[in-house]
């Protein structure tokens, strides 16, 4: 009886879906999805310090609670008790919506992530594609709201009256603008392949094994996009916005507290974005490297997020290894090498698709690239 | 022949990365090494008889205090740490009323120990005396003696071990 | 609901557009801009042009605001002194925003916006033109699921309108092209760094074993 009525305040009498379970379903996805990303940034820092200390062949923070679990939380709560201090001379309103504005966009680009099918324990007969909102234009959304976080940084580094934010500010906007283009073009060039911009549609077209992945047809691509990426959320070697040895902090130097914490947090939550769109675009999202994993009880989210979580990996071994690029050469590497270098393959792609003759090489025995044939 | 195939070798390395991935391929293999850290309060790392740590007064075996109030620590001490009251004593001889070391103020140069005449003041090698207030870094004679008959036993080793250096 | 959102949308839109020419700081103007268009945006995905409102997100609020704010943050731009002239300009202002807007109502109450009504094929699910009506002031109806924004953008674009687009391009590139002349210039006085040559530098170039 009580289930019954529970029943019928999500589904109709003919099984449909009532506005209440939408709204239900909307709510408790964006619920899952944010505190996700609150607690997995909270411990990539954490496994960023463990690693870089492994490398430096020292231990890393293992004091609080065991192997210094709970030191991600020790900072947060350190982080939000300390004091917020605005800066006299600065843009009162401004310095309070920066960080807003770095934050919100580095969230809501999760909202198109397809993190998987389910068929929720057998319940629908078809598998659903695990997402907020799983539109026809994933990749473009993505791609819009990740260039909105510039704001953030932008308005940061102007409102803080200060010269150094404003430094970082200027070398941040560049940087991003010169990326965004080659990411762009790397985009292009995966879409031509799976012929959609739906991103659970270009999961679809690298279904069975490895060799399907565009990995390998777009290989030179998976690396501008991934070090543009790097470049994108200002990870080492492109760290120069806030280049803590020239220009202190960079746009963050006015702010404290729990206002600094959200800039980490925002920027931390775009590395997470840029590695997992990176596995769904490049690495076959949920789907495991040979045809027969798949068969097993696992959730193709825990595929996707491995290969995500070892991409988050190579970005902290990146850290541990390079050195800053100086700016001149962070420039001239956007412009000049990568630019070219995804027009190219872009011709090449284009080429391989449309020329009569041709198509054998991306539709041979074992792989079939073209998705959309 | 030879120019070809080096202009092949540059080309190999320059599109394959390989000089950024030899980079990664170092620290990949640092990051499986054993770690040199040493966790500090469960481990610690062997400290020297010639360490200059917390101050302490010794006495004689009989239990007399060493100090005779020459003050040449107290001339000697380039911060200024070091304030010593006398009096004769009621036997005659020549001792201290006030024997206070600021170790705020000390910069642990080891100049005190090396000027006394009689061995009385030491620097032992405690460093862990962290306080929560500043009084308690201020050292009187008392607490300065209370060390000394502390570690008097780690204290004369030590010196025996340093005698060797003189 | 709708129209309800439709007001809050466009409103906002209206407010912050006024925001953008009455506020006395230039930075606070690109603020709201960006504010406006995000509103505009927000219109075109009631009307289902997800294509268009991502895009306009994409081009204007991700880049060209960008640079805007940015060159605005690089300029000293006394903005009192450019006011001076405000209540002279006035008049004039005005008048030009009257024209506007008459010929906004005149085009209008014309008979050259068509009205569409469309529906989609059963059988593949494509999306095909009903019917066209003269004569009637537009309604904006959202567009159903199904139809794919972009693909019949391109559809449309790369046929019918083939040569506009072409000619766009050319446009473009010309511009292109005049802006990188224009900035590029090699100074004789200063040292440039030739990267490639730094990079093939090797051992055997630069160090020589000399015998003692």
């Amino acid at each position: 009886m009580i289930w019954e009525s529970v029943q019928s305040l999500f589904f109709n009498l003919d099984g449909a879906e009532t506005v209440l379970f939408t709204l239900g379903r909307w709510v408790l996805s964006i619920l899952a999805i944010s505190i996700g990303v609150a607690l997995t940034v909270a411990y990539t820092t954490y496994m960023e310090r463990r690693i870089i200390g492994w490398i430096q062949v020292r231990q890393g923070c293992n004091r609080v609670g065991p192997f210094g679990l709970l030191q991600p939380i020790a900072d947060g709560i350190k982080l939000f008790l300390k004091e917020t201090i605005i800066p006299a001379k600065s843009s009162k309103f401004l310095f309070v919506v920066a960080p807003v504005l770095a934050m919100v966009p580095a969230f809501i680009a999760f909202a198109v992530i397809p993190f998987g099918e389910t068929t929720l324990f057998g319940y629908w007969d078809e598998p659903r594609v695990m997402t907020i909102a799983n539109v026809n234009i994933g990749v473009l959304y993505v791609m819009a709201i990740s260039s909105l976080s510039v704001y953030g940084i932008l308005l940061a580094g102007w409102a803080s009256n200060s010269k150094y934010a404003f430094m970082g500010a200027i070398r941040s906007t560049c940087q991003m603008i010169s990326y965004e283009i080659s990411m762009g073009f790397a985009i292009v060039t995966v879409l031509m392949l799976a012929g959609s911009m739906n991103l659970a549609e270009i999961v679809h077209a690298q279904q069975g094994g490895f060799w399907n992945w565009y990995l390998i047809p777009l290989f030179p691509m998976f690396l501008v996009f991934l070090i543009s990426g790097a470049a994108e959320c200002s990870r080492c070697p492109f760290d120069l916005p806030e280049g803590e040895s020239e220009i202190v902090a960079g746009f963050f130097v006015e702010y404290s507290g729990f206002w600094f914490a959200t800039f980490s947090l925002a920027e931390y939550a775009a590395m997470i974005l840029i590695s997992l769109v990176t596995s769904i675009l490049f690495l076959g999202g949920w789907y495991a490297p040979f045809p027969f994993l798949d068969a097993l009880p696992i959730p193709g989210t825990v595929w996707l997020l491995g290969k995500a979580a070892f991409l988050i990996f190579v970005f902290i071994w990146f850290r541990a290894t390079f050195p800053r690029y100086r700016y001149d050469q962070l420039m001239r590497l956007g412009w000049k090498v990568f630019l070219p270098w995804t027009l190219a393959w872009l011709a090449v792609i284009g080429l391989l698709i449309y020329t009569p003759g041709l198509e054998w090489v991306l539709e041979n025995p074992i792989s079939d690239w073209i998705a959309w044939r | 022949m030879q120019c070809v195939l080096k202009w092949l070798k540059r080309q190999i390395n320059t599109w394959l990365l390989l000089e950024l991935v030899r980079g990664l391929a170092l620290t990949g293999k640092y990051l499986f090494k054993p770690k040199i850290t040493i966790e500090y309060p469960e481990e610690r790392t062997p400290l020297s008889p010639r360490f200059r740590g917390l101050h302490a007064l010794r006495r004689y075996d009989d239990g007399e205090e060493r100090c005779i109030a020459c003050k040449l620590c107290e001339v000697v001490c380039p911060a200024l740490a070091i304030q010593i009251d006398s009096e004769e004593r009621e036997d005659g001889s020549r001792r201290t009323t006030r024997y206070d070391i600021d170790t705020t103020l000390c910069i642990f140069c080891g100049f005190c120990e090396e000027a006394c005449p009689v061995d009385a003041i030491v620097e032992t090698q405690i460093f862990e005396y962290a306080t929560e207030n500043r009084q308690d870094l201020y050292y009187t004679k008392d607490r300065l003696l209370a060390t000394g008959d502390k570690y008097a036993k780690q204290i004369s080793a030590n010196l025996a071990d340093k005698s060797q250096y003189n | 609901m709708e129209s309800l959102f439709f007001f809050i949308f466009s409103g906002l839109a209206i407010l912050s557009a006024g925001f953008v020419v009455l506020s006395k700081n230039a930075i606070h103007s690109v603020v709201a801009l960006i504010f406006c268009f995000f509103n505009a945006s927000a219109l075109f995905l009631m009307l289902g042009a997800e294509f268009l409102a991502i895009i306009l997100i994409l081009i204007y609020v991700g880049a060209v605001m960008v640079l805007f704010m940015f060159v605005l943050m690089m300029m000293e731009v006394n903005f009192e002194k450019l006011r001076e002239g405000f209540m002279q300009y006035l008049p004039l202002g005005l008048m030009i925003s009257l024209i506007l807007l008459m010929e906004f109502a005149a085009a209008a109450a014309s008979n050259i916006f068509v009205a569409v009504t469309h529906k989609t094929d059963p059988k593949t699910g494509e999306f095909i033109l009903d019917e066209v009506t003269k004569n009637i002031i537009p309604k904006a109806e959202p567009l159903t699921a199904q139809v794919n924004n972009a693909a019949e953008i391109g559809k449309v674009l790369y046929t019918q309108y083939m040569f506009a687009f072409e000619v766009a391009a050319l446009i473009l590139l010309v511009a292109l092209i005049g802006a990188v002349v224009l900035t590029l210039r090699t100074r004789k006085d200063v040292k440039y760094q030739s990267i490639p040559k730094q990079v093939r530098a090797s051992k055997a170039d630069r160090l020589r074993k000399a015998s003692l």
